[in-house]
């Protein structure tokens, strides 16, 4: 999966294992960012009705494909500036991602209140399936390649003729990060919309009785989510330049144990989990072997939920009973 | 007072959840043959004594020690040896019954680690060894007659949820006595009794008080419960040990007057 | 013209819109490799998209009206898709058809619901209604197992039945083990298919480099991925629900990852071919025999014939599916077991009780595990070649499934399921490809609408009234 550059002898000393070392920091920082994004969607809805969305990462697939359409039809209508169709395509794979996350909530998730315990994770791995296998029917299951939108870069610096490279996709998808956490983080912060989100993460009950219409900020969380994810998608679809109807299942898990790992509700937390996932997948990769990686990220996912269940910074919580 | 020798022994207890001291410095003692009632208004910190006694909550700071064939250091203990070892059984505020299980099931899981022994860990008791099914006809008989004693003999094939609330209240006393506790917390067993029932249920606490001779901790808003079968009260307000005394003592005892009933005597008058 | 007509129609309308906001890309445009180098162009699917939406739009309008008591309009729109999914009209694609005629059938279920289940549990009270009761709870099992075992002797065992009905019991087996784990330990393992693999390549190693039989391997095969599960499991089981169901799935991926990975070992990808199959008192199922052994036509001087071994093997896992329902069902009626009905009960209340809630359920996930060790052994000797691409976690999904359609905690209800999702596809080779389709929506529609399950009747493990009053309760669940 990584854009990894392979290692050579060993004799070349030490600027070069330091050029190696600063060239898999920016590529895992790229990874993380899309990871963090994907996280922020497992945070917000578990913070908010404690269930793991399971479905989220086929979410993030399915922006990945409306991207993949998107970028397709912009290059049929000749539509020429790269930035005009990112802009295009990332606002039309959010819209319409969002739809998805707003119907699964409402179909699959929304009936189970006050259902049994496990009922709403057993539905969302229904939903997950179902949406595999939907997209495997409609748009086939081979890999689909989506071409090059953005090409070049620059080099940052050469240590000894190892040249150190950020690509502008690099720079691109850590600035859509960037901006898209500002201004997520402005809408939750100083938004009445988002402030009903957080009033129904602290106590729902307690929101509703206040007059706060709890399914509809509910459904905010999910179509919130689902928006990020769809950029995530999108930023996917660029980077990797190919996607297939199984790329949410792998990517779903790895973004959930960033959410797990950062403190699952805590939003800041996704983020920097979804940091250290990209960190921990590309660097071992690059260090020990890359057949391992995925085994890896699951390691740490389990690691944590044994030894720190309440990730990094999230509150430590003692069940009332 | 001074009757027998304690059973419970609650030092200096204090449980802080982040800024909020719920308990804070409590202490008191609980004695064999004797109900214990701890009062206090909403969010005192009855329920979070409980957990602390019963394991689930770590106490901040605090003591439990708890006298049995040897001597329990409650907070040092985990959650199901409590129950399991030092013999303390509890029942919850809200209802915490198995549902789906049928009446009789409730009471004979209540028996688990004896009859675990008994199957020796399941083994014999997949080759249906005989010693394993004396071991569980023991069992059936000692749930039979509680379940005569809270009057639900008729209901013992019905699953537990399907139970009336009274019933459901009566219930999960008897499985936990099923435990053969030495110690017995009740919280709030009363709460959405009516009077026909909560004069029955003042019956069946004074009788596990006389004839099983084990201690009772009881928390409870009705007063007139805790005036009538209580032998010892311990009023929480705000975290904190406000009084404590017999019932005649508290019901006369101004700062509980102030404290817990505001300034309305008459409330007290149960 | 009744006065809610307005509003089922804006509700149709608007769910129509929904939709086709879901479907106008990803169905729409159906993305194709066109091998030049800009990539890829488009089939474009807006005729299948349009005929989806209407039947959606009839589709929602006439669950409202369901919904609303509007029977018998209800009734004739459903009929009508029905007609229409069955009629040799041409529609665009074959999905269409089954998506108009199931709609149908759907929509024709939900507006006769209310009249049905009335009328079966008023049926269920009348004497004859109460002894076919008693047939459906006390006999049906007993029906079922009967028909299992003279099922080879019939005349439709060919080979296509047989290995039909091979395939079914493994996942009855499955299903149970996973039962023990999921519906009375209440413990959400996503990650059960890892056992099954560890015992497969058990036995897929021990008799490839070390010549053991399976009969031999099959107890150590079910240790081997009982121990695993404790050991996996000892760690974990403190975590709250949600979180465990995580960690088994990344369990099992840990350990799908590891085989594909550990070449030396399990020869990666590739898999393990020439697994020996069972044998029968020492003889192999074949036409002729390897040096020293003997086939099993020569020992019973019979003529060699394929089924044969078909049928033997039909009745190795009849016999091991048979042995993981007694076990359970033995286990249900000892303490360990109603502590495990207990903990999925109310963790909280049975801590309170002195139960230790992590050896409980250790035990509940070691026991499910040695059941996929023993499933696998059989599967690896039966298959006679495994990868892994064999222990995805779609296996595990499709194992979930069946116990949660069958109804958690319920055995007959894991047959009925197991038939249902590996049976019916099978028949119906054109449902093949929409199976994992329609298991996840069938997860989703039983949790929406059923979610104890086909059979939600609890028996219970004991009773202290030989003869209770059995009130016939709603019609589904007796
Ligand atoms: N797990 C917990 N986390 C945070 N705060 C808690 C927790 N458990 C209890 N508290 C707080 O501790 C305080 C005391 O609660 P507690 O349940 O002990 O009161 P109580 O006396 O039982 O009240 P009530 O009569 O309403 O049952 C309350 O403010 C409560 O919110
Ligand atoms: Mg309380």
């Amino acid at each position: 999966m990584g854009k990894r550059k392979r290692r050579t002898s060993k004799e070349q000393g030490t600027t070069e294992d330091m050029a190696y070392f600063t060239q898999q920091l920016i590529n895992a920082i790229t990874l993380g960012a899309i990871y963090g994004l994907i996280a922020i969607g497992y945070t917000m809805v578990y913070g908010i009705i404690g269930m793991i969305n399971f479905a989220h990462g086929e979410v993030f697939m399915i922006g990945a494909f409306i991207s993949l359409i998107g970028f397709v039809i912009c290059s049929m209508l000749g539509i020429g500036s790269a930035p005009v169709a990112i802009l295009l395509v990332l606002l039309i794979a959010m819209a319409f991602s969002a739809v998805y996350g707003w119907a699964i909530e409402r179909a699959a998730y929304r009936p189970l209140r006050g259902s049994f315990r496990l009922a709403p994770l057993i539905s969302a791995i229904g939903v997950s399936i179902a949406l595999q296998n939907y997209v495997q029917l409609v748009q086939g299951a081979r890999p689909k390649p989506g071409g090059q939108i953005v090409s070049g870069g620059f080099n940052l610096f050469s240590l000894d003729g190892f040249d150190v490279r950020i690509s502008w996709l690099q720079i691109i998808i850590v600035l859509v990060t960037i901006v898209l956490m500002a201004g997520f983080t402005w809408l939750i912060a100083k938004t009445p919309l988002g402030r009903r989100q957080r009033a129904c993460e602290q106590d729902m009950k307690m929101a509703s009785l206040l007059g706060v219409d709890v399914d509809r900020t509910i459904s905010f969380t999910f179509v919130l989510g689902a928006a990020l994810a769809a950029v995530a998608g999108m930023l996917f679809l660029m980077y990797y330049g190919v996607i297939d109807f199984f790329i949410g299942f792998l990517a779903g898990i790895k973004a959930f144990t960033a959410a797990v790992l950062g403190g699952i509700g805590s939003l800041p937390g996704a983020m920097l989990g979804g940091l250290l996932i990209g960190l921990i997948e590309v660097f071992w990769a690059a260090y020990f072997s890359s057949e391992y990686k995925d085994v890896a990220a699951f390691a740490v996912l389990v690691l944590v939920l044994i030894f720190r269940p309440s990730g990094l910074l999230g509150k430590p919580e003692i069940e009332k009973v | 007072m001074n009757g027998t020798a304690p059973l419970i022994e609650v030092e200096h207890l204090t449980m802080r959840f982040g800024g909020l001291i719920a308990v804070d410095d409590v202490s008191f003692i609980g004695r064999p043959q004797e109900i214990t009632a701890i009062i206090g208004p909403n969010g005192a910190g009855k329920t979070t004594v409980f957990n602390c006694i019963t394991g689930f909550y770590r106490p901040t700071v605090g003591r439990l020690l708890m006298r049995g064939d040897r001597d329990y250091l409650l907070e040092r203990m985990l959650g199901h040896e409590i129950g399991q070892r030092a013999r303390v059984a509890r029942t919850f505020q809200n209802i915490r019954l198995f549902p789906a299980m049928t009446v009789l099931e409730n009471l004979l899981v209540a028996q688990h680690n004896k009859l675990m022994l008994a199957s020796g860990y399941s083994v014999f008791g997949l080759l249906g060894l005989k010693r394993y099914r004396a071991a569980e006809e023991a069992a059936i008989a000692l749930a039979r007659a509680w379940l005569e004693r809270i009057d639900l003999v008729a209901a013992a094939d019905r699953p537990a949820g399907e139970l009336p609330y009274g019933a459901q209240r009566r219930l999960e006393i008897a499985r936990a006595m099923c435990t053969e506790p030495r110690l017995l917390c009740l919280d709030e067993p009363a709460a959405g009794l009516n009077p026909r029932e909560s004069a029955e249920l003042n019956q069946l606490l004074v009788s596990i008080r006389d004839r099983d001779g084990i201690g009772v901790l009881l928390i409870e808003h009705d007063m007139s419960v805790v005036m009538n079968i209580s032998n010892h009260v311990v009023v929480l307000d705000y975290g904190r040990k406000i009084a404590e005394g017999a019932p005649a003592e508290i019901q006369r005892d101004p700062a509980v007057i102030r404290a817990y009933l505001g300034t309305d005597d008459e409330a007290i008058d149960g | 013209m009744d006065p809610r007509l307005p509003r089922m129609l804006k509700d149709a309308a608007l769910t129509v819109l929904v939709a086709a906001a879901l479907g106008i890309f990803i169905v729409g445009f159906r993305t194709v490799d066109v091998g030049s180098r800009t990539g890829l162009s488009f089939d474009y699917h807006f005729v299948d998209l349009g005929v989806a939406l209407i039947v959606i739009f009839f589709g929602r309008l006439g669950l409202s009206l369901a919904a609303t008591g509007l029977r018998w309009p209800a009734i004739a729109l459903g009929i009508a898709m029905i007609a229409a999914g069955a009629s040799p009209m041409k529609l665009p694609s074959g999905f269409l058809h089954w998506f108009v005629t199931l709609g149908g059938v759907l929509l024709v279920i939900r507006a006769i619901w209310p009249w049905a289940d009335q009328a079966i549990v008023a049926a269920a009270r009348t004497p004859t209604g109460r002894v076919i009761d008693q047939i459906g709870t006390r006999w049906l099992g007993w029906l079922l197992l009967g028909l299992a075992i003279v099922m080879p002797f019939t005349p439709f065992a060919d080979q296509k039945t047989m290995d039909l009905g091979v395939l079914i019991l493994t996942y009855v087996m499955l299903g149970w083990g996973l039962n023990i784990v999921v519906g009375l330990a209440g413990l959400l393992d996503l990650g059960y298919v890892a056992f099954y693999a560890v015992g497969a390549y058990t036995y897929a190693l021990l008799s490839t480099q070390h010549g053991l039989g399976f009969w031999v391997v099959l107890p150590l095969a079910g240790m081997l991925a009982a121990s695993f599960g404790v050991l996996l499991g000892f760690p974990v089981l403190r975590l709250r629900g949600d979180y465990l169901a995580i960690v088994t799935l990344g369990f099992g991926e840990i350990i799908r990852l590891v085989i594909l990975n550990w070449f030396d070992l399990t020869n990666g990808p590739a898999g393990i071919g020439s697994i020996p199959g069972p044998t029968l008192f020492g003889a192999v199922f074949a036409e002729t025999a390897p040096p020293g052994k003997q086939t099993v036509s020569e020992m019973l001087g019979i003529p060699f014939h394929g089924i044969h071994r078909l049928i033997f093997l039909y009745y190795i896992i009849l016999l091991l599916a048979l042995i993981t329902n007694i076990f359970t069902q033995r286990m249900r009626r000892l303490p360990v077991g109603r502590a495990w009905e207990a903990l999925r009960e109310d963790e909280t209340a049975c801590k309170a009780l002195g139960i230790n809630p992590t050896n409980t359920k250790l035990t509940a996930f070691a026991v499910g595990a040695m059941f996929a060790g023993f499933a696998g052994s059989y599967f690896a000797a039966k298959q006679r070649f495994i990868s892994p691409e064999s222990f995805t976690f779609i296996e595990s999904a499709i194992i979930l499934a069946i116990v949660v359609l069958g109804g958690m905690g319920s055995q007959i209800g894991v047959v009925l399921a197991a038939v249902l999702l590996i049976g019916l596809p099978e028949w119906f080779r054109d449902l093949g490809n929409y199976r994992m389709l329609a298991f996840g929506i069938a997860m989703v529609l039983i949790m929406v609408f059923r979610p104890r399950g086909l059979i939600g009747h609890r028996e219970p493990s004991i009773r202290l009234h030989p003869v209770a009053p059995h009130p016939v309760k709603s019609g589904g669940s007796g």
